[in-house]
């Protein structure tokens, strides 16, 4: 029974690994290295990776500048409806992206909420990078929020309170002991932010559609080559698996780091004591 | 005139704490049991609790006042906290933790004698080490008021004599206002000029800790500065002394006047012990089995049933004291001191 019970384990664990690993294995087996990189050489990829750097970049600038602080203030401070607060921050995190581009659209499209004065102002934001920029924040920065609330929240307040004492602003104890403290899950956060940002596609394909060197990014270029030409879909695809192994590995291993040394100096303390 | 004066009223969970002191160039220990609300007084002074009600000023300057709606902030007060477990920032060194505030570090380091470990960092430091610099860091901005939150609670049993023995020199040096809070009586006695003790939000009695020691104002002071607590009744008795029944039937004759229900109280260094009554009526005697034998450091805490004796370690040795033996317990009627039960 227990030997039963121990194959089973076995079995479902290599049923699982194999699921997940052969697809990706298969985009490298499928198409020669020399052939990827040809395949990132053309014109299309070259502008999908223009434009995703670019939005990317935006987006994510923009929510690490406005996401931090607010993370920290809703972080450190109690308030009545602050749970309602939390969780209606996570709400894109369940949406399906393209419930999230049908949104944007109701916000920022022409007849949209805000349609009427961004017209006014001659500003247009369907179909433009503006409009992939919206719709990367708006599905990346809930993973941020998340991870910084947490990160903040793991600061000993009594250090806060210490910096106070210590005569230190409000605005000088987030910048000297808070941010320096969070760094850690701040960066985690990002990164994860990052590369669901990245990857983002139903909300974009919907709110800002598919032109080649203006809205279309490095998923939208997929599936955009995914029947004209499946060999640079495919290398396409290698780029994200190795970007997003890459982005893996850094945070495991800065995890791993930040843990030795936290154990190095307990170790340090104990036999210095 | 140097001194911070507070007259508080703090909602905390359990109850509404009330206090007023007056502290001058002295320290003053505020003792009680944890959950006393002693940490919120010290939180309260800095600017990191707000009282419901009170006044708080130092030197004339006047940082709270409820009837004048005044509660300057933290960073506004001239207060050096030093908190429980010290809270130093983990991410700087010892030198920047100590300048954060602003000034100049060497000179603490080395009046503290910590200028070697300027560059560590305080996760590499011993409690003793970690201890100094974060009094340096709270007296690097020259504050008007040292507030210390159970400064050693975090120390290993070892080092504490010693490290209380230091601070205490420096504390004397500094001449500062400083409230200081423990739950450790032995603490308080050994560093403060008074001690006030705190139970259920309301200070009992404060005063030198001679004074908690010689007269107690009630039996819970009595008990927290150490003394053994006996329940019983008082009547009078012979050559105008004072007969007192122990709730376990033992009687016992004191000098303080008292009469129906009060409380023995008897400090455990002012019983001696022996291995049969001594013949001597003058002394009262209480016999027993021995419980427990304790060693803190040259003395020996001997456990009865009824009353726990302090002897030195020298005697408890002469004397061949074993747990579950036979022993007399004496002390003089002047010693028992009777209050008027709780």
């Amino acid at each position: 029974m227990r030997r039963l019970f121990a194959a089973v384990l076995a079995v479902a664990t290599a049923i699982a690994l194999s699921f997940l690993l052969l697809p990706v294995a298969a985009i490298f087996l499928r198409v020669p290295p020399g052939d990827l990189i040809d395949a990132l050489g053309r014109d299309v990829t070259r502008d999908a990776l223009i434009v995703s750097i670019k939005t990317s970049a935006i987006a994510h600038a923009a929510v690490l500048l406005v996401g931090t602080p607010a993370a920290y203030f809703l972080a450190r401070h109690r308030f009545r409806g602050r749970g309602a607060v939390l969780t209606l921050i996570e709400l894109p995190l369940v949406l399906p992206p393209a419930v999230a581009g049908i949104a944007l659209f109701a916000a920022f499209g022409r007849n949209g909420l805000l349609g009427g004065e961004l017209d006014a102002l001659g500003v247009q934001i369907p179909f433009t990078q503006a409009a992939v920029v919206l719709a990367v924040a708006f599905v990346e920065s809930p993973f941020y929020f998340r991870g910084a609330i947490a990160a903040f929240e793991a600061v000993d307040g009594t250090l806060v309170d210490a910096a106070r004492t210590l005569g230190a602003s409000p605005a000088r104890v987030f910048a000297r002991i808070a941010l320096p403290l969070a760094a850690g899950g701040l960066g985690a956060a990002s990164a994860l932010a990052l590369a669901r940002g990245l990857g983002e596609f139903g909300a974009t394909l919907i709110f800002a559609g598919s032109l080649q060197g203006v809205t279309q990014t490095l998923p939208l270029a997929i599936y955009a080559q995914f029947e004209a030409d499946f060999d640079t879909a495919l290398a396409i695809s290698a780029l994200f698996i190795i970007v997003g192994a890459l982005l893996l590995v850094t945070l495991k291993l800065y995890g791993w780091l930040r843990f030795s040394s936290i154990f190095r100096s307990r170790f340090a303390t104990s036999t210095s004591s | 005139m140097a001194s911070l004066q507070f007259d508080l009223s703090l909602s905390l969970r359990d109850f509404d704490l009330e206090l007023a002191l007056d502290v001058g160039r002295e320290t003053v220990a505020l003792v009680g049991p944890s959950g006393a609300g002693k940490t919120s007084v010290l939180r309260a002074i800095a600017g990191l609790a707000h009282p419901a009600r009170g006044s708080i000023t130092c030197a004339g300057d006047v940082w709270f006042d409820s009837a004048q709606r005044i509660d300057r902030r933290p960073e506004e007060r001239s207060v050096g906290f030093v908190f429980q477990e010290y809270a130093l920032f983990p991410h700087l060194s010892v030198e920047r933790n100590v300048t954060f505030g602003g000034g100049r570090a060497d000179r603490l380091l080395w009046r503290l004698r910590i200028e070697h470990l300027a560059q560590a960092k305080p996760t590499e430091l011993s409690g003793g080490e970690r201890q100094r610099v974060a009094i340096a860091r709270a007296l690097a901005r020259d504050p008007r008021v040292l507030l210390l939150d159970e400064p050693m609670a975090a120390l290993d049993p070892h080092t504490r004599g010693k490290v209380r023995a230091e601070l205490h020199d420096l504390l004397r040096e500094l001449e500062l206002p400083t409230l200081l809070v423990t739950h450790d009586f032995e603490d308080a006695a050994a560093l403060a000029d008074r001690v006030g003790v705190l139970v259920d939000g309301r200070l009992r009695q404060v005063g030198p800790p001679a004074e908690l020691l010689g007269s107690p104002a009630d039996p819970f002071v009595a008990e927290f500065a150490g003394a053994n607590v006996l329940p019983g009744s008082a009547e009078a008795g012979p050559n105008g002394l004072t007969s007192f029944r122990l709730e376990g039937g033992h009687v016992v004759v004191s000098a303080d006047e008292a009469r129906g229900q009060a409380a023995l109280v008897l400090y455990p260094w002012d019983v001696s012990l022996a291995r049969t009554a001594p013949d001597d009526s003058a002394l009262n005697h209480l016999s027993g089995e021995i419980v427990s034998l304790v060693q803190v450091g040259n003395r020996m805490r001997v456990r009865l049933p009824f009353l726990t004796a302090e002897i030195t370690a020298a005697s408890a040795e002469r004397l061949e004291l074993r747990p579950g033996e036979h022993v007399v317990a004496s002390f003089k009627a002047t010693q028992a001191r009777l209050l008027p039960a709780d």
